[in-house]
C-alpha cells in the first residue's frame, strides 16, 4: 500500500470566513444516511449554500463561480468542531479541496483529515486574510501550501504555516494513513492484548 | 513517579511507538453504530482484512431507528439500508449485535455502561463524538472518524498521539436546581468550544465525588463540546457498586482481582497537570444556552448577551451572528423565551435518573398547550426501569409522547426533526444550526427538570420557580 508523498498542495483557493465551523454545517446529519462515502461531496455545506425557503443557491463563497476549480480550503478558528463524523472531511474532498488552512482546527477533525491525506495546516489570521485578499483580487491566483518549508506562497508573498509534527512527518514520508503500519504491528498487540485481564476472549 | 490515571491507561494500552512519533494504542473495546461503520467494514473488505478481536468489538444501532415505530421495514429506505448493513456486518464478522430483538438496544453510550462491557482502566473507542461518556467509569474513551473504525476492526489499535491533561476541580454542595447538566453547560462556557482542544480532561472534586455513575456520565459526554477528545472521572466505590453484577462484568473471584486492579488506575496524589481549574459548585446556576455553539450559555436568570457587551471582535461577530440565527432580542432575558417543543433524552440526559428527577416534578403538571413534547428512553433497559416504576404514565398523563429507545431528536437522523424555525427546549448536547433536523431549526440547551419546566409553562423557564424547589 504505497501511499503519495504529499509534500506540497498546489491549487487556487476559496475563503470560507468563520469560527466555530462546525460538522453538521459541514455536512448535515440527513444525508449521513448512506454505507458509502461516495457523493457526499454535492452536500458539502448544504444548508449554508441553498437558501431553506426558495431552494436557490445562496451567496456562499462556494456558489461563487469565480471560484469553482478551488482545492485548498480557507477558514477561521476551530474548524470542524463537534461530531467525529469522516462524512465531514470526506465531503470537503469528494468536493474537490486537497488541503486546508485554517486559524486551527478541532481535534477529531485534524485526525480525520490527516488519515485521508488531506493536510490541515494553520496559519495567523492575518496571513489567512492576506491569502483570501490575493485570492479575492485575483481568483485565479496559485496558492502553494509547502509542507517541508511549512510555508504557503501567492502572488509573490509567502506567510509562515505550522503543522503539529507527527501529521507532517506522515503526510510527506506518504504514510498519512497508518492501517499498513499498525497490521505490521499485530505480534505485539497480540503481546500487549495479553497483558490485559479483560481482553481475554 | 507519581501518575493520572490518564498516563497509566495510556502507558498499559502502549503496542509501541509509530515512524511519525505517535503510538499505537491498544483499545480494548471497540463500540459500533449503524452510521460510522459500514463504510468501514467496506474499507476491510476492499482490503481483504479481518476483524481481529471480534469479541472486544459490540455493536447497537441508535441514530436512526424512528422512536415511534418498532417494526421493519422502517418507513424511511435509508435507514433500514443501514439497519441490513450492520445487521449483515456483525453476522459476517462475529460481532455482537444488541439489535431490539436483543432487548438490549440503545444509544451506543448508555448500552456500554448498562451491560458493564464500559470499565475503568480500559481503552474505549466508538465512531462517535460522545463515546468520551465512558471516561465517567476511568476509561480512556475516544470519538474517532471511520478509517479509524476501520483500523481498531483491522488491528485493535490506533494511530495517537498523547493528550496533554487538565485537572477541572469542582468542589462543595450543588445549589437545589442545579443539576450535572449545569455543571457542564458552565465549564464549557467559562473554558470555550476549543478551550480543550489537545488535552483529557480529569474531573474531580468533591462534587464529582458525590455525583452517582449518572451524573458522571452527562458531563464527560460533553467534553467533546468544550474541544477536550476525552473526559474521565477516577475510579471509586461508586464506580464499582455501579459495575457489580452487570451482564458484562467479571464475576466471583475474578470481581475482586478487577476491582484492586481497576483502583490501581486512579489518579495517585500528587499527579502533574499539565493545566488545573478550580470551580466553586455554589457558583454554578441552572444554565441554559442561547447562541448556535454549546459555549454560548447563560444562568437562567441573566440576559442574553448583546454586541455591544462583546469582548473581542470574534466575540461580537460570534453574538451577532448567532442572534440572527436564534431570532432572540439582544440584552433581554432568556427567561420567557417562547418554545415549541420539548426534548427529554440523548446521550446527555437519556438515562433513568433523569426521568426520575423529571416525573419528581412533573407529576400532576400538565404541558402547555400547543407545546410538542417527547420523551425518549436511551435504551430499552431504561425504558423498561422506567415503565416499571411508572414514570412513562406521569410523562404521558402531563402530556409528553413516551417513545421507543434511540438519538431521536439529537440529531434528526430519523423521523423526529424540528419543523421550520421551531425552537426546542432540549436534554441534548448540540445547538448547531440545522442540528435538529430543520434547517432553521433552534435549539435551548438545558437539564431535563428545566425541560419540563419549559414544557408546562411554554417558554423557558427557571425549573426553581415552576416546581417549587426548595433550597436546601
Amino acid at each position: 500500500m504505497a501511499l503519495a508523498k504529499i509534500t506540497s498542495v498546489t491549487g487556487r483557493a476559496v475563503n470560507v470566513p468563520g469560527n466555530d465551523i462546525d460538522t453538521d454545517r459541514i455536512i448535515p446529519a440527513r444525508f449521513m444516511k448512506c454505507v458509502t462515502f461516495d457523493g457526499l461531496g454535492e452536500f458539502l455545506f448544504y444548508d449554508v449554500r441553498k437558501d431553506t425557503t426558495t431552494g436557490k443557491d445562496t451567496n456562499h463563497p462556494l456558489n461563487d463561480p469565480r471560484f469553482k476549480g478551488a482545492t485548498i480550503l480557507l477558514s477561521g478558528a476551530n474548524f470542524g468542531c463537534g461530531s467525529s463524523r469522516e462524512h465531514a472531511p470526506q465531503a470537503i474532498a469528494k468536493y474537490g479541496f486537497k488541503a486546508i488552512i485554517a486559524e486551527n482546527f478541532a481535534e477529531i477533525f485534524f485526525g480525520n483529515s490527516t488519515t485521508l491525506g488531506m493536510p490541515c495546516v494553520t496559519a495567523s489570521r492575518e496571513d489567512i486574510a492576506r491569502i483570501a485578499a490575493a485570492v479575492e483580487a485575483n481568483p485565479q491566483t496559485e496558492v502553494v501550501i509547502d509542507l517541508e518549508k511549512l510555508e504557503v506562497r501567492f502572488a509573490g508573498q509567502s506567510v509562515k504555516i505550522a503543522q503539529r509534527e507527527s501529521a507532517r512527518d506522515a503526510l510527506v514520508n506518504g504514510r498519512w494513513d497508518a492501517i499498513g503500519e499498525l497490521i505490521d504491528g499485530l505480534p505485539e498487540v497480540r503481546k500487549t492484548a495479553a497483558s490485559l485481564p479483560y481482553m481475554a476472549a | 513517579m507519581a501518575k493520572s490515571l490518564f498516563q497509566k491507561v495510556w502507558d498499559a494500552h502502549s503496542v509501541r511507538k509509530l515512524a511519525n512519533g505517535q503510538t499505537q494504542l491498544l483499545i480494548g473495546t471497540h463500540l459500533i453504530h449503524e452510521v460510522t461503520s459500514p463504510q468501514a467494514f467496506g474499507m476491510l473488505r476492499d482490503l481483504g482484512l479481518k476483524v481481529a478481536f471480534p469479541h472486544r468489538t459490540f455493536a447497537t444501532v441508535d441514530h436512526i431507528v424512528p422512536t415511534d415505530q418498532f417494526a421493519e421495514p422502517y418507513a424511511d429506505p435509508l435507514a433500514q439500508a443501514m439497519m441490513d448493513e450492520l445487521r449483515k456486518n456483525c453476522a459476517d464478522y462475529g460481532v455482537t449485535f444488541f439489535d431490539r430483538a436483543s432487548g438490549k438496544q440503545g444509544i451506543v453510550h448508555i448500552v456500554g455502561p448498562e451491560q458493564g462491557i464500559t470499565q475503568p482502566g480500559t481503552t474505549i473507542a466508538c465512531g462517535d463524538s460522545h463515546t468520551s461518556t465512558h471516561g465517567a467509569f476511568g476509561a480512556i474513551a475516544f470519538g474517532i472518524g471511520t478509517s479509524q473504525v476501520r483500523d481498531v476492526l483491522a488491528t485493535q489499535t490506533m494511530a495517537l498521539g498523547a493528550l496533554k491533561v487538565r485537572r477541572i476541580e469542582v468542589n462543595g454542595k450543588l445549589r437545589a436546581g442545579v443539576y450535572a447538566k449545569d455543571v457542564i453547560l458552565h465549564i464549557i462556557r467559562m473554558l470555550g468550544v476549543n478551550g480543550g482542544t489537545g488535552f483529557a480532561y480529569e474531573y474531580a472534586g468533591s462534587t464529582f465525588d458525590n455525583f452517582t455513575m449518572e451524573e458522571r456520565m452527562t458531563v464527560c459526554n460533553m467534553s467533546i463540546e468544550g474541544g477536550a477528545r476525552v473526559g474521565y472521572v477516577n475510579p471509586d466505590e461508586t464506580t464499582f457498586a455501579y459495575l457489580k453484577g452487570r451482564p458484562y462484568s467479571p464475576k466471583g473471584a475474578e470481581w475482586d482481582a478487577a476491582v484492586e486492579r481497576w483502583k490501581s488506575f486512579a489518579s495517585d496524589p500528587g499527579a502533574a497537570y499539565d493545566d488545573v481549574v478550580k470551580i466553586d459548585a455554589a457558583d454554578i446556576a441552572p444554565t441554559v444556552t442561547w447562541g448556535i455553539n454549546p459555549g454560548q450559555g447563560i444562568s437562567i436568570t441573566e440576559n442574553i448577551p448583546s454586541p455591544e457587551t462583546a469582548t473581542s471582535a470574534d466575540d461580537k461577530a460570534g453574538i451577532i451572528e448567532a442572534l440572527e440565527y436564534m431570532k432572540l432580542p439582544a440584552g433581554a432575558p432568556i427567561k420567557g423565551t417562547k418554545i415549541n417543543v420539548a426534548f427529554l433524552g440523548s446521550c446527555t440526559n437519556g438515562r433513568l435518573s433523569d426521568f426520575q428527577e423529571v416525573a419528581k416534578y412533573i407529576k400532576g403538571r400538565k404541558v402547555a398547550p400547543g407545546i410538542k413534547a417527547i420523551a425518549v428512553p436511551g435504551s430499552q433497559i431504561v425504558a423498561l426501569q422506567c415503565e416499571k416504576l411508572g414514570l412513562d404514565k406521569v410523562l404521558t398523563e402531563a402530556g409528553f409522547e413516551w417513545r421507543a429507545a434511540g438519538c431521536s431528536m439529537c440529531l434528526a437522523m430519523n423521523p423526529d426533526k424540528l419543523i421550520g424555525d421551531q425552537l426546542c427546549a432540549s436534554s441534548s448536547n448540540r445547538n448547531f444550526k440545522g442540528r435538529q433536523g430543520s434547517t432553521t431549526g433552534r435549539t435551548i440547551l438545558m437539564s431535563p427538570v428545566m425541560v419540563a419546566a419549559a414544557a408546562v409553562t411554554g417558554e423557558v423557564s427557571d425549573a426553581r420557580e415552576v416546581f417549587h424547589v426548595a433550597n436546601n
